[in-house]
């Protein structure tokens, strides 16, 4: 199947990559198996969006189709055919 | 004399400055980065043009570390991470805090210090680095604790001679040192007094905020500490108090002259509000290890200043007559050509300064 994955314009500057891309997974595929398919197609947006031991970083933010995607349970979630991810910063900072 | 570069990592980005012969005049270029807090700058002067190095981290994106070959002109993020802990230690990097490249005759080799407390050795000039494991899995590391900074490996003193010798500090944890190139470490802190621990202390817990080894002799140390500051003539072995003449004994950075041994320089603030005593924007030299200091205030603001200097933020160069660079919690960057005898102001209304560091440049 294949998702839609959009990065805020400041995680595509800093990283020096894309504002989408499209990727192929397997059926029944999570956000972890998407985002391992981020970081080694795109290593420097991968790192920002997870540290190495996997954990995604406090002040990012993932949506799946527009709805919020934080937890366990959502992260163990299968994505569907044609899903839309969006990878934002969390309104933070200082 | 050649040009001097003096590299100013703020928690919003990082600037250059740039003098010609006279340290006087100050060309500042910047942001880089911009929004980025720069928590370790290094030039490494053993190639024939310098290589500056960078790490620090990004709110929302984390940490990185990058470096420029071209002294500031483009910066290189490579695609895999220079330092990455090891899976099975199951910890992730915060930030680098302390970056040093070793002496020309370890050529290529470059430390690095991160919180979480680690020690990394590169062998590449800093492209890729590897984690000290005899100290990361040295039995007091449970015991250390996080300080106002975070839990950071922030010294680093390789032995100029002595490859089997080196000497690190983290805040909370203290000194460590190694006599057998790495593999085992021991705590340090012997002489230091504490009030923030019960009797006896452990031999763990020192809040070092910052050690600078002697240019002439280095067996001879210069210790700021929590409260006190300290010189130890035996590598570290044991800590004599030095600080009784200064205005307050509390403090972040030491730095040792570059060339004249007994030489070193601290910025005191108060323990209770970590300012400058009565508002006084002071440096204090000592010329004989500690049993003397001098205030250097001669350019310095005159009205009160209530800006503290944190402990990457102050360093020398390495011209003959050695410069010293002072960057404050306010942003005014300042700067001496003459060993601290006068200053003038390098920048001002930066964010707050986290780390300098100053090399001649051809």
């Amino acid at each position: 199947m294949d998702v839609h994955v959009r990065f805020h314009g400041a995680l595509a500057q800093r990283a020096d990559g894309p504002n989408r891309i499209e990727v192929a997974l397997e059926d029944r595929a999570t956000l972890p198996d998407l985002l391992d398919v981020v970081a080694e197609r795109l290593p420097r947006v991968g790192r920002s969006i997870r540290d190495e031991t996997g954990t995604v970083r406090p002040h990012v933010h993932l949506f799946v189709d527009g709805e919020p995607a934080r937890g366990e349970a959502a992260l163990a979630r299968p994505l569907h055919p044609g899903a839309e991810v969006l990878v934002l910063p969390a309104v933070s900072g200082g | 004399m050649g040009d001097t570069l003096l590299m100013i990592g703020t928690r919003k980005g990082l600037w250059l400055a740039r003098s010609n012969g006279d340290r006087a005049r100050w060309e500042v270029d910047g942001p880089h980065l911009p929004g980025e807090e720069i928590t370790a700058t290094a030039i490494d002067t053993r190639r024939s043009t310098p290589r500056l190095l960078m790490g620090g981290f990004g709110w929302h994106w984390g940490p990185f570390l990058v470096r420029s070959d071209d002294l500031g002109g483009t910066w290189n993020d490579p695609e895999q991470r220079p330092v990455v802990f090891p899976e099975d230690t199951g910890e992730a990097l915060h930030t680098v805090w302390q970056i040093v490249p070793d002496t020309s005759e370890r050529d290529g080799v470059v430390w690095a210090g991160s919180e979480p407390s680690a020690l990394w050795r590169s062998e590449d000039h800093g492209a890729s680095f590897e984690l000290v494991r005899g100290l990361w899995d040295n039995p007091d590391r449970p015991h250390w604790e996080p300080g106002g900074g975070g839990k950071a490996l922030h010294t680093i003193l390789p032995h100029p001679t002595d490859d089997h010798r080196m000497n690190v500090a983290m805040s909370t944890g203290g000194v460590y040192r190694t006599q057998d190139g790495g593999e085992t470490w021991a705590p340090s802190n012997h002489g230091i007094a504490v009030d923030y621990m019960p009797e006896p202390p452990p031999p763990y817990g020192y809040c070092v905020h910052r050690v600078a080894r002697d240019a002439g002799d280095p067996t001879h140390l210069m210790m700021q500490h929590h409260g006190g500051v300290y010189r130890s003539d035996d590598d570290g072995a044991y800590w004599s108090d030095v600080g009784a003449q200064l205005p307050a004994d509390f403090g972040f950075p030491v730095v040792a002259h570059p060339h004249r041994s007994g030489t070193a320089y601290v910025f005191p603030v108060t323990y209770e509000s970590r300012t400058p005593p009565q508002g006084r924007c002071a440096i204090y030299r000592t010329e004989d290890a500690g049993a003397s200091w001098q205030e250097c205030a001669k350019g310095l603001p005159e009205e009160p200043y209530h800006a503290g200097v944190l402990r990457d933020a102050m360093c020398t160069d390495d011209h003959d007559t050695a410069g010293v660079y002072v960057g404050t919690r306010d942003g005014h960057v300042f700067a001496s050509s003459d060993e601290g005898e006068h200053w003038t102001t390098v920048a001002r209304h930066l964010p707050d300064v986290l780390s300098v560091r100053a090399a001649a440049i051809s």
